[in-house]
């Protein structure tokens, strides 16, 4: 058995796709049919078999494909991947947790061998069977961090936790929602965060950064972040802007299905064990509208949240050019009838 | 959501005297598994049932980090205080299976340091235990200053010196030999953070020291675990539970809201990491504040209290409990 992992691009000729099964365990993140920043931060505990939550770090089948745009990505721009002078430790922190997780979770993909710190680690899907000594980087192509992010679905910043605040010291960032890791490295928690609208006034970086700072070893969190892409393009980085910028002009009534993805970041927050840092992983899950309006109850409140999302939202999240579009052709699919409540589909 | 921390079910391994004061605990995985890895400066709760009682009390991890197949603690007995220490000492054997906490630090080594400049008094030297054993086994660059009263009290020093040489500096109270801070302080290369743990009067001093010499805030960090003082029992209201309670004078006000069946969140127990910070609603009387969480501004306005550490004296509290 095991995951049949696609083969298919996310980007020139975008032939990305979610297969039923996919489209299923999407994990729409509206339970209501309105949306407003919350601190939506809840236990990450493993959620129902069939779901992204079946384990804790998830695997699917857009894997290979991912990996390979992000070998392309750092082909082009190595600063994606950064990690200050510090973070070395951290980077074998992540590298010991992603390696565990994705053993425990697909052992018919991933293996993980210890001796003391001599390890194994067999990676069936990307042809990868190396033995290494843990902690000692010259025994790895790479730094821990980017070794075995080369090898893990979704972005991820690895924080320092310092003077009551945590600073993103390091990362791998190349499915972005046009943020930058260049840019952002070294900040704080309150710098990185500046630019994002409303939020600063009700108070909920303060109250985050308290509960992140928080975070217990052994008691991840998590919570959903979402905004909207136009053609299955992982990288939306400012850095790229040139290349995904203008795509948001080339939306019409006849394309939005195949064009408009809803772009979902399932986020999660671990201790570090050794250097008492946060990892910070992003997930990006991508979902067209086609494949979207095959759950009715999806169609009829994705129509109502984006219909009625305030304005500093929807321009944050770049929606602006082509929302009237995109509420115009979610309507038809919206009678008007009640939805249930949760995330699910019905 | 909680913020408590998960629960490990360990036994006890080994419990070895080291001199006339402090013993050192070792523990193992009941299931015979690795514990969880830690980093140097951690610190376990550890639970203790005593007869009707359950203490719950934190000591810093000692052993190294790269070696998880066991943790250790160190307790000073200490006879004049709550009992803790006195149950360890006496209760705790090995083979007895107990329950501890994932680790949890609170005084973290700054990994950006050039130097760790580490300053230790008394029973405050287990954290450097774990953090030298890190920094060493990494390269990295500290130096460690030990005052202790006596010789034969100073603690693993006779390790420390084995293991780092030159790198340890030890002062005896009954030799008269005393760090000189401000030579100390105003010797070190750019770079350098500085770390302290021992008993309130030195942690004050160094700070106050480093300040007036200028070392920015950010490099300075010190971990005092206040134990609770024993006190007068007084009688609280708990608004939210809608309990009254009474605390003994053995008691902390945290523990007393325990055994009334209330759980707030809590992490150290010692009055530094802020879980269990609590709002008054009303009072008459006044406040024994002993925590390092709440601002002066906190402690004047009477609306905040650390109960694990604090105490009340008067006719009447109401907690938002």
């Amino acid at each position: 058995m095991g995951i049949t992992f696609r083969k298919e691009t996310f980007r020139d000729d975008f032939t990305f796709k979610n297969s039923p099964e996919h489209i299923r365990r999407f994990p729409f993140p509206f339970h209501e049919d309105s949306y407003m920043y919350a601190v939506n931060i809840e236990p990450h505990v493993v959620g129902p078999k069939g779901s992204v939550l079946e384990n804790l770090i998830d695997v699917d089948e857009h894997y290979v494909a991912e990996m390979q745009d992000r070998a392309l990505v750092l082909a082009e721009d190595p600063l994606r991947c950064q990690s200050l002078p510090h973070m070395t430790l951290a980077g074998w922190d992540l590298l010991e947790l992603l390696m565990e997780q994705q053993a425990l979770g697909y052992p018919e993909h991933f293996t993980l061998t210890r001796d003391g710190d001599r390890w194994r680690w067999i990676n069936r899907p990307l042809g990868i069977d190396d033995t290494f000594t843990f902690g000692d980087t010259s025994t790895l192509p790479y730094g821990p961090m980017e070794y075995i992010t080369r090898q893990s679905q979704g972005d991820f910043c690895i924080l320092d936790q310092r003077d009551g605040n945590l600073w993103m010291d390091a990362g791998m960032v190349t499915t972005q929602a046009d943020w930058s890791l260049d840019f952002d490295i070294g900040m704080n928690f309150f710098e990185w965060h500046a630019p994002v609208p409303l939020a600063h006034e009700k108070g909920i970086f303060v109250r985050a950064l308290k509960f992140l700072t928080n975070i217990q070893q052994g008691k991840p969190a998590r919570r959903l972040n979402w905004t909207m892409t136009i053609n299955p393009r992982l990288d939306t980085s400012p850095e790229n802007y040139h290349k995904w910028g203008p795509d948001r002009g080339t939306v019409t009534p006849e394309n939005v299905g195949d064009k408009v993805h809803l772009r979902v970041e399932l986020q999660s927050f671990w201790r570090l064990p050794r250097s008492n840092g946060i990892v910070f992983p992003i997930r990006c899950y991508l979902i067209k509208m086609d494949e979207l309006v095959t759950q009715p109850k999806w169609a009829r409140r994705l129509h109502r949240v984006i219909r009625d999302l305030p304005e500093e939202l929807a321009t944050y999240k770049g929606l602006t050019r082509y929302r009237p579009t995109l509420v115009e052709w979610l309507s038809k699919l919206d009678d008007g009838s009640a939805t249930s409540p949760g995330f699910g589909p019905d | 959501m909680s913020t408590g921390t998960t629960k490990l079910d360990v036994v006890v391994s080994d419990v070895v005297p080291v001199n006339e004061l402090v013993t050192r605990f070792h523990f193992r995985r009941r299931d015979g598994e690795l514990l969880p890895t830690f980093s140097g400066g951690a610190h376990v709760v550890v639970e203790m049932r005593d007869g009707e009682r359950t203490r719950l009390n934190p000591y810093s991890l000692m052993g190294s980090p790269l070696d998880t197949r066991e943790y250790t603690i160190s307790v000073r007995r200490d006879d004049v205080g709550r009992g803790g220490s006195l149950f360890m000492h006496r209760a705790v054997k090995p083979g007895l299976e107990m329950v501890i906490s994932y680790p949890v630090n609170l005084f973290s080594l700054d990994l950006r340091a050039r130097k760790h400049l580490m300053l230790a008094g008394g029973i405050g030297i287990t954290p450097f235990m774990a953090q030298t054993a890190q920094l060493a086994g990494a390269g990295g660059n500290f130096e460690l200053h030990y005052t202790c009263r006596t010789a034969s009290l100073g603690t693993y020093a006779d390790v420390l010196q084995q293991r780092y040489g030159g790198r340890i500096r030890l002062y005896h109270d009954d030799r008269e030999e005393r760090i000189e801070l401000d030579r100390l302080l105003s010797s070190q290369p750019l770079g350098t953070h500085l770390y302290v743990c021992g008993p309130a009067g030195m942690i004050n001093w160094v700070r106050d020291r480093a300040s007036a010499l200028g070392w920015p805030p950010e490099t300075v960090h010190f971990e005092h675990f206040a134990a609770p003082q024993p006190g007068a029992p007084f009688d609280v209201t708990l608004a939210v539970s809608g309990k009254t309670i009474r605390v003994g004078s053995q008691q902390s006000l945290l523990e007393a809201i325990e055994a009334a069946g209330v759980d707030p969140p809590y992490l150290c127990r010692g009055g530094v990491c802020g879980q269990c910070e609590t709002n008054v609603i009303s009072h008459d009387g006044k406040f024994i504040h002993n925590d390092h969480w709440l601002s002066e501004e906190d402690h004047r306005s009477g609306c905040k209290i650390m109960p694990c550490v604090s105490r009340f004296e008067g006719k009447s509290l109401v907690l938002e409990r």
